[in-house]
């Protein structure tokens, strides 16, 4: 089944902070470990893309407003 | 955007695509963002002035893409007087820090507050000055080391930290006073919708309006964004409760 929603994140905006992932109540954002963006920081993404519920915790914590939120059409 | 999904969320326009200057993890970001989700919601860009204080957000016009004007260090309430008197029609806030609101600026809040001054205060309580390197705020906690206090603070010689929340709502033209958060989505909501019903206070002619944000600064507070948050939890709020001090009656806000 297609997940409730996903999120986008603007991996130059992101600082790496780590608000969203430990906000994210279904755990689906880590921040990459191995990659980091052109500021040298490693930045949040959808580590598991089915299990995001468009709850927008992550979008409303994250400081930088890095992150857009999709929820799936009912 | 992929198909079948529509989007619910994202960065308010009026907040200008630009890098913000500010530390991972610091609440200055976040508040820039949530109010300008209200002005872009509102619709009320050519409708709001916002002052800026001498401190960490001190460049905040370049980010906010509304009216702002600089104030120097501590005048933030002086200026916005003067901005709002000429201009009674507008939503003024200033937004400030607790170096800059409860210290060198102490005279300016109390008597524009006293004053009954129709505009809104933000008020960024880190209980540090960030800018600066992270010296003993008004607002440090007790007990609390920074670098002008590195034993910790000491009410013996230095006082406790001061309740601004409490001080104002004790003057009689204070219309609303709330203390908010951002260290949850719940509270980051909250303080969201403190913002907006100051700015409808402040519409309506009620009085000065107040919202103390107990924010962070994990770069002086020599931790993480995520200590930061329990930092709040364990220790800030404990002192500085959430809540309401003081509002109108809601007759008169509708
Ligand atoms: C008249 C004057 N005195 C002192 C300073 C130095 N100064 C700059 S910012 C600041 C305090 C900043 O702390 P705060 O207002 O809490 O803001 P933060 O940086 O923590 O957001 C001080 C003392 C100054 N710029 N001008
Ligand atoms: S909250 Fe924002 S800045 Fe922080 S890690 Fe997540 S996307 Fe990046
Ligand atoms: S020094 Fe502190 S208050 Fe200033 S931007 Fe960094 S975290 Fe925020």
């Amino acid at each position: 089944m297609p997940a409730k929603g996903y999120v986008e994140i603007s991996i130059e905006t992101c600082k790496g902070c780590n608000l969203c992932v430990i906000h994210c109540p279904t755990k689906c954002l880590a921040l990459n470990t191995s990659d980091t963006n052109s500021y040298g920081l490693h930045y949040a993404y959808m580590v598991d893309e089915d299990e995001c519920i468009a709850c927008q915790n992550c979008a409303i914590m994250c400081p930088d407003a890095a992150i857009t939120v999709f929820k799936k059409v009912s | 955007m992929k198909p079948g999904y529509e989007q619910i969320y994202k960065r308010p326009e009026t907040l200008l695509p630009k890098r913000m200057h500010y530390c991972p993890g610091c609440f200055h970001s976040t508040i820039h963002k949530i109010i300008m989700e209200i002005v872009e919601e509102w619709d009320i860009q050519d409708k709001v002035i916002g002052v800026c204080p001498v401190g960490c957000s001190v460049f905040a016009y370049d980010y906010l893409d509304i009216d702002m004007q600089e104030a120097a260090h501590g005048r933030a309430a002086a200026v916005a007087t003067g901005i709002k008197r000429m201009l009674p029609d507008k939503i003024v806030f200033s937004y400030q820090g607790d170096g800059d609101l409860a210290a060198i600026g102490t005279a300016e809040t109390i008597h524009a507050c006293n004053r009954g001054e129709n505009f809104t205060f933000i008020f960024i309580n880190n209980g540090i000055y960030g800018m600066t390197g992270g010296q003993m705020a008004p607002t440090t906690l007790e007990g609390q080391k920074t670098t002008t206090s590195p034993y910790g603070r000491e009410p013996a010689t230095t006082g406790m930290p001061i309740k601004m929340s409490e001080l104002v709502s004790q003057l009689i033209s204070v219309a609303y006073v709330e203390r908010v958060s951002c260290n949850t989505p719940a509270n980051t909501r909250k303080a969201k919708r403190a913002i907006e019903k100051a700015f409808k206070i402040q519409m309506k002619g009620l009085g000065t309006t107040f919202i103390e944000v107990v924010s962070n600064c994990p770069s002086n507070w020599k931790c993480t964004p995520e200590e930061s948050l329990e930092w709040i939890k364990e220790k800030a709020l404990p002192y500085f409760p959430l809540g309401v001090f003081k509002e109108p009656a809601k007759e008169e806000v509708e």
